[in-house]
């Protein structure tokens, strides 16, 4: 059996498995709803100074759904929490207590005046709570307040608050970073350089989800209106994992502590993040598309696949993959695979085929000796995977490298390994001595 | 309740036909649709089951070759009425095919699905969905194009009469039907299940098809009674015979004519037309001979009318019944008991009523032929139905114009007849399954070759 608990930056949590700040840990109710279902640990939904914001009492979320109304994308334009801050840390204080074991850290949006970060650390401390988690990522409403995103955009904002967070608490300071910006390595940076104990990313897309046809508005729309909001959900988790990876095989943020976030659904999601090299990952669509028990399929699912693998710990596997994550410029351009049809599972709907046909190279048949039958010809075939994408049928279309011999398309020997940096077509091709070793 | 016969029979029972026999909600229930239509939401879902394959072997299955994954991706976007237009533009009478086509022998039997998972599309519950969803909606489908002059003869309102008709009438020729029977629709109306075709669906298609304009339909008029083929040509620039099949193959048993033998499609007839299911009279003990369709609605239909045993005898194997395995299925699950490699060798009366029918084990030759045995048993019956195959009934209207072959109008592969200016499609040809989609498709190429004969 294996052991699940992990120690995120100094955090310690049954599982690796917390609530994103989020609707669903807005009060003490859920948060404990949650903890009995399993979850690992919560991120309490961002508290922020002042009077209460105030929410739109119209729609404030909408999804994408996949033809079987599976929900593939989700917004929201809800704002922090909406609760009177000294309820939100009573409770904050009542749950930590009742639940020692967990996971419990405070998200925290405030302006960018160091007397405002002054004032609210301290109460957020007395509450008991594990540590914080800087909310720059929320891309709208509290943006347009130069709170959220704004903040999140700026690396010098970023440094600057984590390193009045890092002097004015004990608390371990989690840094979440908005993906609505180019490149996630410069937040990153300075959330380190300020002296973050950890990053968590990404938060919400901005997005415009869809345009409701007879209003001609934005959705969700409130009034006639509408205003682009987050999205997350499984149709995030790509970004996601890229922008986790980026962060993770940058040399300047080697180490840091990553908390993965983006349309985690399941345990393989949750695997693939920390393979990544996450330490713990946050999940909310999920949640709140099917309740808190799914934690139960999360944790036994990567239960099981660790004592399959062999892992005994979340360490074991964690940051695996993250080597080989590289740049374009080394793949090998000497590897050769090919699409191969199995015709025992093939059910001859010919999606392959028109779709190599009309959009790609040509090289799937249709009709062979005047049957309906679908085979890879590999004099033309690039080995690009949109057939086995397109295929409705899992596993019967496969990508298989050629291990010896001449590529049948360009009639080059396979099995040497040459990349741009090294290909005779580079003009800017290095020499042996610059090359980066496999 | 019942309203039992007189004669003491083989079985010691009084032969019995009568009506009501169950409580009067039963008919409601017995005689609702087969498969009621799809919800928005399950067609949604039933929608994206489909794979839009390429080169689709569900459209090469079906008979007037409707783009399906076209119409299936229309309904899954919400375009419902452009998917019943895919659907029109092939085959007008697509909704009544979405009620009586054999799909499982057609289009689903096509369907990819069935390779991995056996559960095909349900294409013909979308193509209800569709089709419905339009002709509440829309008069009719279709725009004419500008009025040619020209004037063209149908025979016979069914399913190839009306598809050639609005194929026609499209074009801008004017079309004049001539019905035998006093309304349209052919089998559709007075042939098929009454379960396959609730709330007088088959009027409403016709009303659906006609309303485009520039047809007429004039009933009570029957070939070779109010017509005949040189007059017909004479007063029209071409001529379409639509008219099916109106007589049947006898058993060639003495007594044949008796009380309590009928032929399944006139019986069938009575019941489409009965106001009132309950007045429909059935007996208790009912014997069917034959193997196909007719057959299988017959004794379907017997046992819901509240027959007590309905038996079903054929003289080949199963697999060799025109009848398909659902539709087999179909009857077992209503209580009918399908006997094979039986065939019936006399019918025995009582008082001038059927009583039982003596039948003989069978077996087959080396050619394939159904033997008798010498092994006989007795099936009582009070009610005796064949259903062992329609013919085109009196030929005389066709002599010395049109010619026949096996005893069908022959026609080549544009559906012309031996006789200038006359074409011909469906039942009563000789060419393709008896099946309304076929018929439709006949009607339709017809309609093309004749459209192409009044242009040229």
């Amino acid at each position: 059996m294996a052991d699940l608990t992990t120690s995120f930056c100094g955090i310690k949590s049954p599982n690796p498995f917390w609530l994103a700040s989020a609707p669903p840990t807005d009060k003490q109710y859920n948060v404990e709803r949650a903890y009995r279902e399993g979850w690992g640990g919560v991120v309490w939904k961002t508290l922020g100074e002042g009077p209460e914001i105030v929410n739109v009492s119209g729609p404030r979320y909408d999804g994408i759904h996949a033809a079987d109304r599976r929900l593939i994308a989700f917004t929201n334009i809800e704002l922090i929490t909406d609760r009177p801050l000294d309820v939100n840390l009573c409770e904050i204080a009542a749950v930590k207590k009742n639940w020692p074991d967990r996971a419990l850290v405070v998200s925290l949006m405030v302006p960018c005046e160091e007397a405002s970060w002054r004032a609210i650390l301290p109460l957020v401390e007395a509450t008991g709570a594990d540590g914080i988690e800087l909310n720059f990522g929320c891309p709208h409403g509290m943006s347009e307040r130069g709170m959220g995103s704004a903040v999140g955009q700026v690396p010098d904002y970023i440094e600057m608050v984590v390193r009045w967070c890092k002097q004015y608490t004990r608390m371990p300071v989690i840094t979440k970073l908005t993906p609505n910006i180019t490149d996630i390595r410069y937040p990153a940076r300075a959330a380190l350089k300020g002296g973050s104990d950890a990053v968590s990313l990404v938060n919400t897309v901005s997005s415009i989800m869809s345009v409701d046809l007879d209003l001609f508005a934005p959705t969700p729309t409130v009034d006639g209106k509408g205003s682009h909001g987050g999205m997350c959900g499984p149709a995030i988790k790509p970004i996601a994992l890229n922008m986790v990876a980026e962060i993770a095989r940058d040399p300047a943020t080697r180490g840091l502590p990553i908390s993965g976030i983006g349309g985690i659904t399941t345990w393989r999601d949750a695997a693939e993040f920390i393979a990544l090299g996450a330490g713990n990952v946050q999940v909310c669509t999920a949640a709140m598309t099917y309740g808190f028990r799914i934690v139960k399929e999360m944790i036994d699912g990567l239960s099981d696949w660790m004592d399959t693998k062999g892992y005994t710990s979340i360490d074991d596997f964690r940051g695996r993959a993250v080597p080989n994550v590289t740049d374009w410029q080394y793949l090998n351009l000497d590897y050769v695979a090919k699409a191969r049809i199995d015709q025992d599972l093939c059910i001859k709907c010919g999606r392959c085929h028109i779709a190599c046909e009309d959009t790609s190279h040509q090289a799937i048949t249709a009709m062979v000796d005047g049957r309906r039958h679908f085979e890879v010809i590999d004099a033309e075939c690039v080995g690009c995977n949109l057939c086995v994408n397109v295929c409705p049928v899992e596993n019967c279309i496969t990508m298989q490298p050629l291990t010896s011999g001449t590529d049948p398309r360009t009639g080059r020997p396979v099995g040497g390994y040459r990349n741009w940096t090294m290909h005779p077509n580079n003009p800017m091709a290095k020499t042996a001595a610059e090359r980066e070793s496999r | 309740m019942t309203m039992a016969g007189e004669a003491e029979g083989a079985g010691g029972i009084r032969a019995d036909i009568a009506c009501g026999r169950l409580p009067l909600d039963a008919y409601l229930d017995n005689f609702s649709d087969i498969h009621p239509a799809l919800g928005r939401h399950e067609a949604k879902i039933e929608s994206d089951r489909c794979y839009f394959c390429y080169d689709a072997p569900c459209v090469k299955a079906c008979p007037t070759a409707i783009d399906i994954p076209l119409f299936i991706r229309k309904i899954s976007t919400g375009n419902v009425d452009g998917a019943a237009a895919t659907i029109f533009a092939a085959n007008i009478l697509g909704g009544m095919c979405a009620r009586v086509c054999p799909t499982e022998t057609l289009c689903e039997e096509a369907c990819v699905r069935n390779t991995a998972e056996d559960k095909p599309v349900t294409i013909g519950l979308l193509q209800r969905h569709a089709t419905d969803a339009y002709m509440a909606a829309h008069a009719t489908f279709g725009q004419r194009k500008a009025p040619t002059g020209r004037r063209v003869a149908v025979v016979g309102a069914g399913p190839a009469g009306l598809a050639c008709a609005h194929a026609l009438a499209l074009e801008g020729h004017d079309v004049t039907i001539f019905e035998a029977r006093p309304k349209p629709g052919g089998l559709n109306e007075y042939g098929i299940a009454a379960y396959k075709a609730v709330g007088g669906f088959a009027q409403h298609e016709v009303d659906f098809v006609t309303a485009i304009g520039g047809i007429t339909i004039e009933t009570g008029k029957a070939l070779g009674r109010d017509l005949s083929l040189a007059g017909l040509a004479a007063d029209f620039d071409a001529v379409f015979l639509g008219m099916g099949l109106s007589g049947v193959n006898a058993l060639g048993l003495a007594g044949e004519a008796g009380e309590g033998v009928v032929d399944a499609v006139d019986w069938i007839a009575v019941l489409r037309q009965a106001e009132d299911r309950a007045s429909v009279p059935v007996g208790r003990r009912v014997v069917v001979v034959g193997g196909g369709m007719t057959a299988i609605d017959a004794a379907v239909q017997a046992k819901k009318l509240g027959a007590e045993e309905v038996t079903i005898v054929y003289r080949r194997g199963e697999e060799a019944m025109n009848a398909s395995p659902y539709e087999r299925d179909l009857a077992r699950k209503a209580g009918v008991l399908i006997r094979t490699f039986l065939r019936p060798v006399s019918l025995g009366f009582v008082d001038g009523h059927v009583d039982h029918v003596v039948v003989e084990r069978t077996r087959l030759d080396v050619a394939g032929r159904p033997l008798g045995t010498g092994e006989t048993l007795t099936l009582p019956a009070d009610q005796v139905m064949k259903a062992i195959g329609q013919t085109i009934g009196d030929k005389a209207p066709f002599a010395g114009g049109v010619a026949l072959e096996a005893g069908r109008v022959r026609v080549d592969a544009a559906f012309r007849t031996s006789m200038p200016k006359v074409w011909a499609g469906g039942d009563c040809t000789g060419v393709g399954e008896d099946l309304t989609v076929v018929a439709v498709a006949q009607g339709k190429a017809a309609a093309a070759s004749i459209h192409a004969a009044l242009a040229g």
